[in-house]
């Protein structure tokens, strides 16, 4: 299945991607903006979040909050997310409403500071704290994310620190900060555009330029710091977190080779042969034949600078440690890493992650995004199109030869969870105590 | 200064729209008694499948809750002639997609393939229906992960919210008071007979529904799930209707302790309505205005006026009978009373007097607008259908769907909340630091209040 693409660059440097397709009448917009966590200065962790927050705050035109509002109005669906390396935003529209989210999305690339208020950047900032104490701080395994970063990447690294940030420095991010990061990142010349489903090419490229035109070049992106990494750990990394949790988590982490790369891709399918449903090695082994776990699966973070990351993430079941579940997890990883795996591991793995792209892009909105992704990342959107060949093209013997590669003990990084109680603190006691006054 | 801008801009209003309709779909009743639901839709070549079973979490039998979540995971274990690691393997060669679950009102049995491979995943779905094996080593080992499950649930503050509330909304003896999975106890009880037992009595063909949308016509559809199910007999199952009755008809307040939590997760409602209820869509409307979409009463007040959470929200659980009603939030731990009397003075307010003409066009036109941006795959397509079918709802619900919504008036959003809302008798239930919100929860002198720990034993006095 292909996806129609046209592409073309406002004088300003605006990237524009549209894909027709008029089967119902919906559009979906989607602008990534080159710009992440990794960004940050320091000081200021989790402003490239909080920023992303401050776009839904208004613009000149556009009043508190009204963004959501006119988009739900028009009867579309919206948000926007933070990455290291990246920021979107999106909405999904019935198609007669696409020229509304246009000039919605241009008024605050263009004209976002003058809505800016302290008060605003207040209140976000504690809606943001919130999230924090939600996503993160209260919830069981809520620091994973920020703990395998600092483990598997050098605190100089612009992916080492936490991208949800720490409280101290959302607390010290200033409506000075705002405007900073504003001019530098938010500009037409770091932003992809993509515009998926039903409209009229040549009138959706008069309202782009109509309402994008105008807005000024940035004066270029500074460079992130030196993103270069050795290509394996060169150790076995671990790290041990007793935490409020019931049941010991393994993360252990692999370097692996940047998204997009012709390796990538093996060490994706390696991924999903590892840990994707239930017919994968992990949850054959250690959920159906050693049960020793209640869960196991595995992602890569699908980084383009420094190294990727692949993941295996396993749940003990009950009664079973940390130690022993490492053992186990490190047992399955040392005999692929010994006898690699096999053609019939690979046809299902590859037959799975096609059927997921093709389920996928059905959607609009999941199209755009993926148009933007490859547009951002390589300047070329049409990648999308080149997928799942890519993927068919994975042969056996490629995966072996990045389990050879990376799947050895000197590239692995664990991150463990045990319960608290493993530690000997004794805090279920005290907070019956406590209840009981 | 902005308002006064935004009043001098013209902004691009709506071009004329193009019209949207659901997919149209054909309903065709075997001589077994089985029903094929199937909507062609041929923008991809995908198809889905929902199998729809009698065989929900509200039929478990009293003592046994879980049995048939258990039931309906064991289909992916193994039939006579496969064990699971077979069963699975040979599914995801195919790139299939599956997945068998029971909610209250049923199991289902899903999965998504590509149409070139349709014939051979429903030979494999076929023999998950009706020959399952439910081996010894499998029911054990999901009965473990099952209470692997519910260790992690306890740990979760979000998760132990929604189940304490549940658990003191209903009657202790409603199936509804307890998980709709089952919980440590009647997870313990369970033994392979009882899985066979529920199975023989529920999987039966008669009262079952195949729902199929995608890449495939109405008779291939019909041809291939004549193959795999036609000579497949057996009479209906009896239907099983939960107690829905509230156990409280008062405010009561339930503190669960989590010490130390940063946050206290916070749980404010009462029992709801059945799906099928005439008052459908105003209480959709009006539940949109009161805490349905983010820039609703609730959602605006907690995170965007006071910025005490990452969000707010309020929704009505549609099931057979009637499930909660209930408002759900995560505020910061010093401001929880501040938060809970805003929840609560925002579900008083609703029936106080006519929304708003704006906050009435926002739900109606987000929701007609919104209409079609639901049904962009074919697994929403068929998830789509089979709560058509479920809930015996009309052939043209969908059809009619955004009529109805547009027809909404302030009047009626008023009259359903005074009818379907209840401040008087609301249960709230916040999982938190005791030590911390119990002083200033009592202070709002919501009603009498009562502190648990995380498996709902009371631990005050």
């Amino acid at each position: 299945m292909q996806i129609p693409i046209e592409t073309y660059r406002l004088p300003n440097g605006l990237f524009v991607t549209l894909s027709e397709d008029h089967t119902a009448p919906i559009v979906a917009v989607n602008l990534w903006y080159h710009v992440g966590s990794a960004n940050e200065r320091a000081g200021r962790t989790g402003f490239a979040h909080l920023f992303e927050h401050m776009l839904f705050q208004g613009s000149e035109d556009v009043g508190a909050n009204e963004h959501f509002e006119l988009i739900q109005r028009a009867g579309g669906t919206l948000n926007g997310s933070t990455w290291l390396d990246r920021t979107n935003y999106f909405e999904t529209v019935p198609s007669n409403q696409c020229e509304l989210v246009l000039w919605l999305e241009a008024n605050r690339m263009g004209k976002l500071l003058p809505a800016m208020t302290q008060q605003k950047l207040d209140t976000q900032r504690d809606v943001v704290k919130n999230e924090r104490r939600w996503s993160v701080d209260n919830q069981p395994y809520g620091t994973c994310w920020e703990r395998l970063q600092a483990l598997c990447f050098p605190p100089e690294h612009p992916f080492h620190h936490s991208l949800i940030g720490s409280m101290e420095d959302l607390s010290a991010a200033s409506l000075q900060d705002i405007a900073q990061f504003f001019a530098t990142y938010y500009t037409p010349d770091n932003a992809v555009l993509s515009i998926a489903g039903d409209f009229d090419p040549a009138q959706v490229r008069r309202w782009v330029d109509q309402h994008f035109g105008p807005i000024p070049r940035g004066a270029g992106r500074p460079p992130l710091d030196n993103t270069a990494l050795p290509a394996r750990f060169g150790e076995w990394k671990r790290e041990t977190v007793p935490d409020d949790v019931a049941l010991p988590r393994l993360f252990l982490a692999f370097r692996s080779p940047v998204f997009g790369s012709d390796a990538y891709y093996a060490a994706s399918v390696c991924g999903a042969v590892l840990g994707l449903r239930k017919g994968s090695v992990l949850h054959r082994t250690l959920v159906r034949e050693r049960q020793v776990a209640a869960e196991a699966q595995a992602f890569t973070f699908d980084l383009t600078k420094g190294c990727d990351l692949l993941v295996l993430d396993v749940v003990a079941r009950q009664g079973v440690d940390g130690d022993r579940l490492h053992d186990e997890v490190a047992q399955v990883v040392d005999h692929v890493h010994r006898t690699g795996v096999t053609p019939a591991d690979v046809a299902r793995a590859s037959a799975l992650i096609e059927m997921d792209f093709t389920g996928a892009v059905q959607s609009a909105g999941e199209r755009a995004d993926r148009l933007s992704m490859f547009a951002t990342y390589f300047g070329d959107p049409a990648l999308v199109n080149a997928q799942v060949e890519r993927y068919r093209a994975v042969t056996v013997d490629a995966v072996n030869a990045f389990i050879r590669e990376y799947l050895g003990p000197d590239n692995r990084a664990s991150l463990m969870y045990v319960p608290r109680e493993d530690t000997g603190e004794a805090e279920p006691v005290a907070a019956a105590a406590e209840a009981g006054r | 200064m902005t308002a006064a801008k935004s009043q001098a801009v013209i902004r691009p209003g709506p071009g004329p729209s193009r019209p949207y309709h659901f997919p149209a779909f054909e309903r065709v009743r075997m001589d077994n008694g089985m029903e094929l639901v199937c909507a062609p839709v041929h923008k991809v070549p995908l198809v889905s499948v929902n199998v729809l079973v009698d065989a929900g979490a509200t039929a478990d039998p009293a003592g046994h809750e879980g049995v048939a979540h258990l039931t309906a995971q064991l289909l992916l274990e193994g039939t006579a002639t496969m064990d699971g690691a077979t069963l699975a393997e040979r599914m995801e060669r195919l790139g299939a997609t599956v997945d068998a679950q029971a909610d209250w009102d049923g199991a289902v049995v899903s999965m998504t393939v590509l149409s070139a491979n349709l014939r051979p995943a429903l030979d494999l779905l076929r023999d998950m229906l009706r020959a399952p094996a439910f081996a010894e080593r499998e029911v054990a080992r999901l009965k473990a992960e099952r209470l692997a499950e519910l260790l992690q649930l306890r740990s979760d503050p979000g998760a132990l919210a929604d189940e304490q509330f549940s658990r003191f909304l209903y009657r202790g003896e409603s199936r509804y008071a307890r998980l709709e999975g089952g919980d440590e106890a009647s997870i313990t009880s369970i033994a392979r007979a009882d899985i066979q037992g529920f199975y023989e009595a529920r999987y039966r063909p008669a009262g079952m529904q195949v729902i199929v949308a995608g890449d495939v016509s109405v008779a291939d559809a019909h041809e291939q799930v004549q193959r795999v199910f036609g000579d497949w007999r057996g009479e209906r199952a009896v239907r099983v209707e939960a107690d829905d009755r509230a156990a409280n008809n008062s405010r009561v307040l339930r503190v669960v302790t989590k010490a130390d939590a940063p946050q206290s997760e916070l749980r404010i409602g009462h029992v709801g309505v059945p799906r099928a209820h005439p008052d459908y869509f105003p209480l959709v409307v009006m539940n949109a205005v009161l805490g349905g979409l983010f820039s609703s009463r609730i959602n605006l007040n907690l995170r965007e006026a006071h910025g005490y959470t990452y969000g707010a929200h309020s929704a009505f659980e549609w099931r057979r009978q009637a499930g909660p009603f209930v408002v759900s939030t995560a505020v910061q731990t010093d401001v929880t009373a501040d938060a809970a009397r805003e929840a609560i003075g925002e579900i008083a307010r609703m029936r106080e007097g006519l929304i708003e003409p704006g906050e009435l066009s926002l739900a109606v036109d987000y929701l007609d607008g919104v209409f079609p941006i639901r049904y962009e795959t074919t697994a929403a397509i068929c998830a789509a259908l089979s709560t058509l079918v479920r809930y015996e709802l009309p052939a043209d619900y969908f059809d009619t769907y955004r009529r109805r919504i547009r027809e909404v008036t302030a009047e009626d959003v008023l009259r359903v909340a005074r009818e379907h809302l209840h401040p008087e008798s609301l249960l709230m239930v916040a999982v938190g630091d005791a030590a911390a919100i119990r002083g200033p929860l009592d202070a709002l002198r919501f009603g009498p209040m009562t502190t648990h720990d995380a498996e709902g034993r009371d631990v005050a006095r």
